[in-house]
């Protein structure tokens, strides 16, 4: 076997989220407000919550590695601090390149056309403006959204969830990415388009990518990635084979 | 059930030495001073299309669309003359006194929505920002092309205005481009300050309105700059007129105006200005490139 390539070195990383706003109740009153001017007291609506708690895992070269774990497990905060786009607390995170992530959530403009959405979503992921105009009837084909009818020239608000889905992970999916990390982009798309994702996930694997996928549906885990990695509230339960990790998750899961 | 790979070359390394053998870069960490200024350079399509991408989705609903950029001021204009121009029938020392006032007015609110965008340009990016890599001063910059779109109109509008009030065009109106970039740049400054500091006390934006009033009456906007050395102590006089708004307006007044009465000498205003856009502008891009990495975390 050759000698394997690490992409994602991940070192007793501790990721906490402070969270303002978290009212307790009775310290939401101007009175209590005032009251902590005065006395000089640290605003209690400032909570703080530990959200990763000392993971390391290497991840290499060519390996699509799923991650797992019940809701709130840290498996969301776990791939944005791989990006680079949450700080570590403690430990520390080194990465190939510039991973990238493809969340269900990132934001686009709902008032654009899913069109003008394309082209800003590709020059935030730092393509150039030709690679931008060569892409964008690309990036709209693969999505599928122009299938029923001229859907790219409206705006995005007018799309139903699963559209926008295809159309950002179609926009992510058109670079080249040493790490890509996917979170649950997958899961609204129909079965055609699933299959489709799953093909290109696998194509950006063969150009020695490497893949993270979270989802909860067992079945595209299994089909995608050989290796799991089960996070556990913050902490990391089992990391190994995905038949084995995901055969102790739904022990766990059924067990409750 | 950790460690599957137990026949591996790099098992007796440590995490962080693996890491550096095979040159892997510490995740989200910030560039330094120089690389950071390259990577803003090759976003700048991504700044431009976005600045652009704001305006057009700011008028989306409205049935004129961006014919509102230009009746924004018109309107502004408007309100004004019919209370000072019809109700008041301010006279103030100066000559042409709606056209002052608009001025006045138009260059103080291209500074101010520049500074309300940039306190929200992080906190209310939030989700873009949690989603993609790319250099952050793009945000607080993209508010200030915004805005400078927005008074591109207005000082259409303010051409028209100043020629119906029967001021004579002269070359001096050029002087209104470098005007207006100083100022730019000034504003561009203040967004990155404002949006480093907005990302962490969101009481700033509640703060904001009043700390844009109190300096739009320091600004000399709906009076004659004249009152400020006939009420005020030399000392605060002074003062004020180092105001870098009341600066740029004074700049404004001066290129569009004839006899607009001035609180500093021409040359004085020009090295205030300068001193002003490159104090602001290069402190804010420092103040904020020293807190890049903090901006996921919201």
């Amino acid at each position: 076997m050759a000698e394997r390539i690490p992409t994602i070195v991940a070192d007793d990383v501790h990721v906490v989220y402070r969270v303002h706003g978290a009212g307790t109740p009775g310290t939401g009153s101007p009175v209590a407000g005032l009251r902590r001017l005065v006395t000089r007291s640290r605003p209690p609506t400032i909570r703080e919550v530990h959200a990763i708690k000392g993971v390391s895992f290497t991840a290499y070269r060519g390996e699509a590695i799923g991650l797992i774990g019940t809701n709130g497990s840290g498996k969301s905060t776990l791939l944005r601090a791989v990006a680079g786009l949450l700080p570590v607390d403690r430990g520390a995170l080194y990465a190939m390149g510039q991973p990238s992530l493809l969340g269900v959530n990132a934001a686009l403009m709902n008032d654009l056309s899913g069109e003008r959405n394309v082209e800003l979503g590709c020059l935030a992921m730092g393509m150039s403006k030709e690679q931008v105009r060569e892409q964008t009837p690309k990036i709209i084909e693969f999505s599928g959204i122009n299938d029923r009818g001229e859907f790219s020239s409206l705006p995005m608000r007018t799309y139903s969830s699963g559209m926008s889905a295809r159309l950002r992970f179609s926009i992510a999916a058109a670079k080249r990415h040493d790490v890509l990390l996917i979170d649950e982009a997958l899961a609204t798309g129909d079965a055609q388009f699933r299959r489709r994702s799953e093909e290109r996930v696998r194509e950006l694997r063969a150009d020695a990518g490497t893949v993270f996928l979270v989802s909860h549906t067992m079945a595209s885990i299994v089909d995608t990635c050989e290796r799991s990695i089960w996070l556990e509230s913050g902490v990391i339960r089992a990391d190994g084979p995905t038949d084995e990790v995901v055969k102790q998750y739904e022990d766990f899961t059924k067990r409750k | 059930m950790t460690d599957t790979v137990v026949v591996d070359p790099d098992s007796h390394l440590s995490q962080a030495e693996l890491a550096a053998k095979h040159g892997l870069t510490v995740a989200g960490a910030r560039p330094g001073l120089a690389a950071y200024t390259r990577r803003l350079w090759s976003y700048r399509h991504f700044i431009s299309a976005y600045a652009n991408a704001r305006i057009v989705s700011s008028f989306s609903t409205t049935r004129l669309g961006r014919l509102w950029q230009v009746l924004t001021p018109v309107t502004n204009a408007a309100v004004y003359y019919l209370i000072f121009g019809v109700v008041l029938n301010t006279k103030a020392d100066v000559p042409n006194f709606i056209a002052y006032l608009c001025t006045g007015l138009f260059v103080f609110v291209f500074s101010q929505s520049a500074i309300q965008g940039g306190v929200q340009a992080i906190s209310g990016n939030l989700g873009l920002i949690r989603a993609l890599q790319f250099p952050r001063a793009c945000l607080p910059i993209a508010v200030t092309l915004t805005q400078f779109s927005n008074m591109v109109a207005s000082i259409i509008v303010l051409i028209g205005i100043v020629l119906i009030t029967g001021e004579p065009i002269s070359v001096e109106w050029l002087v209104v481009v470098p005007a207006l970039l100083l100022q730019s740049v000034f504003n561009a400054g203040v967004a990155m300050i404002v949006a480093r500091l907005g990302a962490k006390l969101a009481d700033l934006k509640q703060l904001i309105p009043f700390i844009m009033r109190t300096w739009m009456y320091a600004s000399g906007v709906l009076y004659s700059v004249v009152l400020f050395e006939r009420h005020l102590p030399l000392w605060a006089a002074r003062l004020l007129e180092a105001n870098p708004l009341l600066v740029y307006i004074e700049l404004m007044r001066h290129a569009l105006l004839e006899g607009a009465p001035l609180a500093s000498p021409v040359p004085v205003l020009w090295a205030l200005a300068v001193g002003w856009a490159l104090l602001a502008g290069v402190g804010g891009f420092v103040y904020f490139w020293l807190g890049e990495q903090e901006y996921g975390r919201g």
